[in-house]
């Protein structure tokens, strides 16, 4: 099969799934069952684009040309098949522990949810793929106004209030920030594509690099970098699979994946180094990701808690990238799948506990352990992946994102600042997230719970997959690092 | 090419037909035939000229400067397209909204006063003569007061009454400036006046007339701060009307503007005066100002009315930023700005004719009803907005690139407010519509059971969808608006030399 249409099915099968979703209000099993099918057709029309790279990536899909050299284009390029790979992987995982939390959780309007979901998927996957800047930032706006209305699906009052800061705060700083740099790199290149090495490399004056570079990363709100970063708190009323695919996953890594396109091939990583734009730029990560730390551990609700930890660990995605040099952006690309597969375990975790318990703050959560011990396991090697300690997948990213801190090339108090950071925020992982199990395996409960019940099946194997997969990674990370360099100029890795 | 002449003379045919009917379907029918006649020959004009070529067509068969001229260019082509275009589809979906809203007798006399109007607007974007242009304005201004004065409600008695105090004024400044033109140049023929432009005697008095005329025009197109009549009469009309005029009346003055900025004056002569950077100014001033404004309203058509005013700033921005890409946008927002707005007064028309409200409070919960139409909004609303994939991203993107090359920052500042507050007051409408516990008297002064007010006419979605459906058209294949927009500057620029930017 040839790629452009390989991928045009991988943006029309999800799409064609919510087309029929949104038709079966009266047959949910029919309606579930049609979006476990998508989700695997996608899984293998991802698996054979893999299979076609690195030999097809020169063939690009054109769909239309509204602007001049501006085309709608699509093309297969390592860090889009690594983040539609992971993307569509999940999508099974999470349709299957779907179906066990909302029936259990009685949620209304769950037809709109199945089909907005897949929306979601189809623009995520168009994300993915993009072929030039335009391209990427028609299907980031789509992404936004898709999922606005699963964060207020509930309909309460707060969830509107909550609505409204996302889609302000998204769609307010890519209009007001990323449109900008869009059009200034635009008229600087003359166009917008992809290229290896950086489009701007060598076109752009020097002087105006670390200016346009912050108006991407303050644009790009989606990556969840402060001051920006509030959205996301507030995406939590949403039911937990949005919590869990979206906004640990698909929107977010959307975000990152954005950064990382425009730091790889816009701007050009080799550019930045040499300016030195990143030496004070890289702050911002930096801060994020302690300042976000300290307030996850501030936070009594579990879902906020863990929305604080993606922030925080986000901005360890930035941070690589923004070090600029081949280690980073290694362990940049490689932490959006390994925090992908931890993330989505804890936020699994927090839906059942909520499903079958009914409990959404940590405090109460002492001695539930015991009712639920095969999640509290699930959630604990979810903590220790994302916490970065062997046998789990996370160490390596976090191998690489440090041997990228300790190759960078900037002033030796930065550098140092950044070792320093990763350290600190690992240790602080181990105080907000570890104690989460401690306290529920350990700690007394002030009223023992004789109702306590481990979620339905489907939360549970939801929840036991990407678990086993924080383990396998560990051992068997090569196809990701195959997948986790930018593809070069003659379009082989 | 006697088609030039069938777009005036067609409706000047029909409008006294169809004032005589009796009967307001029959009235109805011969509009809307009248309609298609028209977009057809606009489009089989709109075909000849796209590529540069421009059509002279001397009335009466008398020559220039003497005779009346009608000269045809891809921009008057555009505009022609528009409003023939918008003209059709508000006539489709006229249909059970005028029969709701305005009397059985008076029908037939509404559609002749819109033909009226739409021959008007044609005249005034057709001719290459300045008074003839006048005498056109004054047509399609009049029978767009006694159009709004036929507003359902009598406060459209008082915004009639006060567009029609201010349009004189308008139009009067208007006439004072082509006479005092005509007293210096001795011509009326656009054309003839810019050629002999050097040869002139008194430039006081040409300068006197460009103020005069850009005043006039100022008012009729509601630049802000001449806008405070616009406002009143797109909410208080009917509302066939508040469609038709807020997607062309604003549009052809704009056109006027332009006309007589670059093809009766030189651009040289009033570019170096204050009259860019007050434009620009005055656009980025209506920008913000209009979306605030439109933000704190709580009438649909009133936030639809403000946001028009914004609407009209990016336009004047455009043409305030004198260079090419800044003119293109400004032509891209005319037919872009046209088709979403159409679009969005649609909808609160087809909520105005299920509901009997336009109050943003009373149609709380509505989108559950009426999905389809509310549906409708939002991608129209987000055109608005400006999201990429959509008309209003197009026009926004070369303003954009515009005031980048030009260096003008605030503009760049203005553009962005504009959209983010755009974004506000779209969802002010969304959140209304969809997460507001429905109000439970949604429907009033209507007896129960009324079966013909409880689904939305086909005419009506069908129109709505049209325009919806090109709004996404036209923003993804942008060729044949780019294209009528670039000839059309290209034709601007070889009469008169323009400032050409490409350099930041």
């Amino acid at each position: 099969m040839n790629t452009p249409l390989l991928i045009l099915l991988s943006v029309l099968v999800p799409l064609t799934g919510a087309g029929l979703v949104s038709q079966l209000q009266r047959l949910p099993n029919l309606r579930e069952t049609i979006t476990l099918l998508s989700a695997v057709v996608l899984f293998i029309i991802n698996l054979l684009l893999y299979n076609t790279f690195p030999e097809m990536t020169s063939q690009r899909l054109v769909l239309a040309e509204p602007f001049e050299n501006l085309p709608i284009a699509f093309r297969v390029e390592a860090y889009g098949l690594l983040f539609a790979l992971v993307a569509s992987g999940l999508w099974i995982v999470t349709s299957i522990y779907s179906i066990g939390y909302m029936r259990a959780h009685d949620e209304l309007n769950q037809t709109r949810f199945y089909t907005l979901f897949a929306v979601a998927i189809a623009c995520v996957m168009a994300i993915a793929y993009s072929d030039n800047l335009f391209t990427l930032f028609l299907f980031y706006e789509a992404l936004t106004v898709t999922t606005y209305p699963l964060v207020t699906h509930a309909g309460t009052k707060q969830a509107k209030k909550q609505g409204r800061v996302y889609l302000v705060l998204l769609m307010g700083s890519s209009v007001a920030f990323l449109l900008p740099a869009i059009v200034l790199t635009y008229l600087q290149a003359g166009r917008l594509d992809f290229v290896a090495g950086g489009l701007l490399s060598g076109v752009l004056n020097a002087q105006w690099l670390a200016p346009l570079l912050l108006l991407y990363l303050l644009g790009i709100a989606k990556a969840g970098i402060m001051p920006l970063h509030h959205w996301l708190p507030s995406a939590m009323v949403a039911p937990t699979p949005v919590s869990a695919l979206l906004h640990a996953v698909a929107v977010v890594k959307a975000g990152v994946f954005t950064i990382l396109k425009v730091v790889v091939y816009v701007i050009g990583p080799d550019f930045i180094a040499g300016q030195g734009a990143h030496h004070w730029l890289v702050w911002l990560p930096m801060l994020t990701i302690l300042v976000a730390s300290l307030i996850a551990m501030t936070k009594d609700h579990l879902k906020e808690r863990l929305a604080y930890s993606t922030i925080s660990q986000l901005s360890y995605i930035v941070l690589g990238a923004l070090a600029a040099n081949s280690y980073g952006l290694q362990g940049a690309s490689l932490h959006i799948a390994m925090h992908a597969f931890a993330k989505i375990t804890l936020f699994f975790a927090a839906g059942a506990i909520l499903v079958a318990n009914h409990k959404t703050k940590v405090s109460e959560l002492a001695g539930l352990g015991h009712a639920m011990p095969f999640t509290f396991a699930m959630f604990t090697i979810g903590s220790l992946s994302i916490i970065g300690l062997p046998v789990f997948g996370g160490m390596w990213s976090k191998w690489y994102l440090i041997a990228g801190a300790a190759a960078f090339d900037g002033p030796t108090f930065t550098q140092w600042a950044m070792l320093a950071t990763l350290t600190v925020s690992s240790l602080l992982n181990i105080a907000y997230l570890l104690t989460i199990p401690v306290r529920a395996f350990f700690a007394s409960p002030g009223i023992p719970s004789v109702h306590a019940k481990e979620a339905p099946l489907p939360c549970l194997i939801g929840m036991a997959v990407p678990a086993i997969f924080c383990i396998y990674l560990f051992f068997d990370p090569h196809w990701l690092l195959n997948l986790s360099q930018p593809t070069t100029a003659n379009g082989l890795p | 090419m006697q088609t030039t002449v069938l777009l005036v003379v067609l409706p000047l045919l029909f409008a006294p037909l169809t004032a005589l009917c009796r009967n307001g379907k029959l009235a109805w029918a011969l509009t809307l035939v009248l309609m298609l006649a028209l977009s057809t020959l606009a489009i089989h004009l709109m075909r000849d000229v796209l590529f540069g070529a421009v059509i002279h067509y001397e009335l009466g068969g008398w020559a220039p400067p003497w005779g009346i001229e009608y000269k045809i260019d891809s921009l008057n082509a555009l505009v022609c397209v528009i409003v023939t275009s918008i003209g059709l589809l508000s006539v489709l979906f006229a249909k059970s909204s005028v029969e709701k809203e305005i009397s059985e007798q008076v029908t037939a006399l509404f559609y002749a006063c819109l033909q009226l109007c739409v021959l008007g607007m044609l005249g005034i974007a057709l001719t290459g003569d300045i008074f003839n242009l006048f005498v056109f304005l004054e047509i399609s201004s009049l029978s767009s007061y006694a159009l709004i004065a036929m507003g359902r409600n009598r406060k459209a008695l008082t915004a009639a009454l006060e567009y029609l105090i201010l349009g004189t004024i308008g139009a009067t400044f208007f006439l004072l400036g082509v006479g005092m033109l005509y007293a210096a140049s001795g011509s009326l023929n656009m054309q003839d006046i810019a050629r002999r432009f050097a040869d002139f005697g008194s430039m006081h008095l040409v300068s006197t007339s460009l103020a005069f005329i850009v005043i006039g025009i100022a008012l009729k197109a509601a630049i802000f701060p001449l806008h405070s009549w616009l406002p009143k009469a797109y909410s208080q009309a009917p509302s066939v009307i508040s469609i038709f005029l807020a997607a062309t009346a604003t549009k052809v003055s704009i056109y006027v503007i332009i006309r007589c900025l670059y093809q009766v004056y030189p651009v040289d002569y009033w570019s170096s005066a204050v009259l860019p950077d007050l434009l620009t100014g005055l656009g980025c001033i209506a920008i913000v100002y209009g979306s605030a404004r439109a933000l704190t309203q709580t009438d649909i058509r009133n936030l639809l009315a403000y946001s028009s005013v914004a609407q009209i700033g990016y336009m004047i921005l455009g043409i305030g930023l004198m260079n090419v890409h800044g003119l293109m946008a400004s032509f891209l927002h005319l037919f872009n700005h046209a088709i979403m707005k159409a679009a969005l007064f649609m909808a609160a028309g087809v909520f105005f004719y299920r509901a009997n409200t336009t109050k943003l409070s009373e149609l709380a919960g509505l989108g559950k009803e009426m999905p389809w139409t509310t549906a409708a909004l939002i991608i129209a609303g987000l055109s608005l907005i400006g999201m990429p994939g959509t008309v209003g991203f197009v026009s926004k993107w070369y303003l954009l690139q515009s005031a980048f090359e030009t260096g003008v920052w605030y503009a760049v500042i203005a553009v962005l407010a504009g959209s983010v507050l755009a974004i506000l007051y779209v969802w002010k409408m969304v959140e209304a519509l969809y997460f507001r516990p429905a109000f439970k008297v949604a429907i009033h002064h209507v007896p129960s059971g009324s079966s013909g007010i409880s689904r939305t006419p086909a005419g009506m979605l069908v129109s709505i969808w049209l325009l919806v459906f090109s709004c996404i058209y036209f923003g993804i294949d942008t060729r044949l608006t780019t294209t009528s927009a670039r000839t059309a500057v290209a034709t601007l620029s070889s009469d008169i030399h323009i400032v050409s930017g490409s350099t930041p």
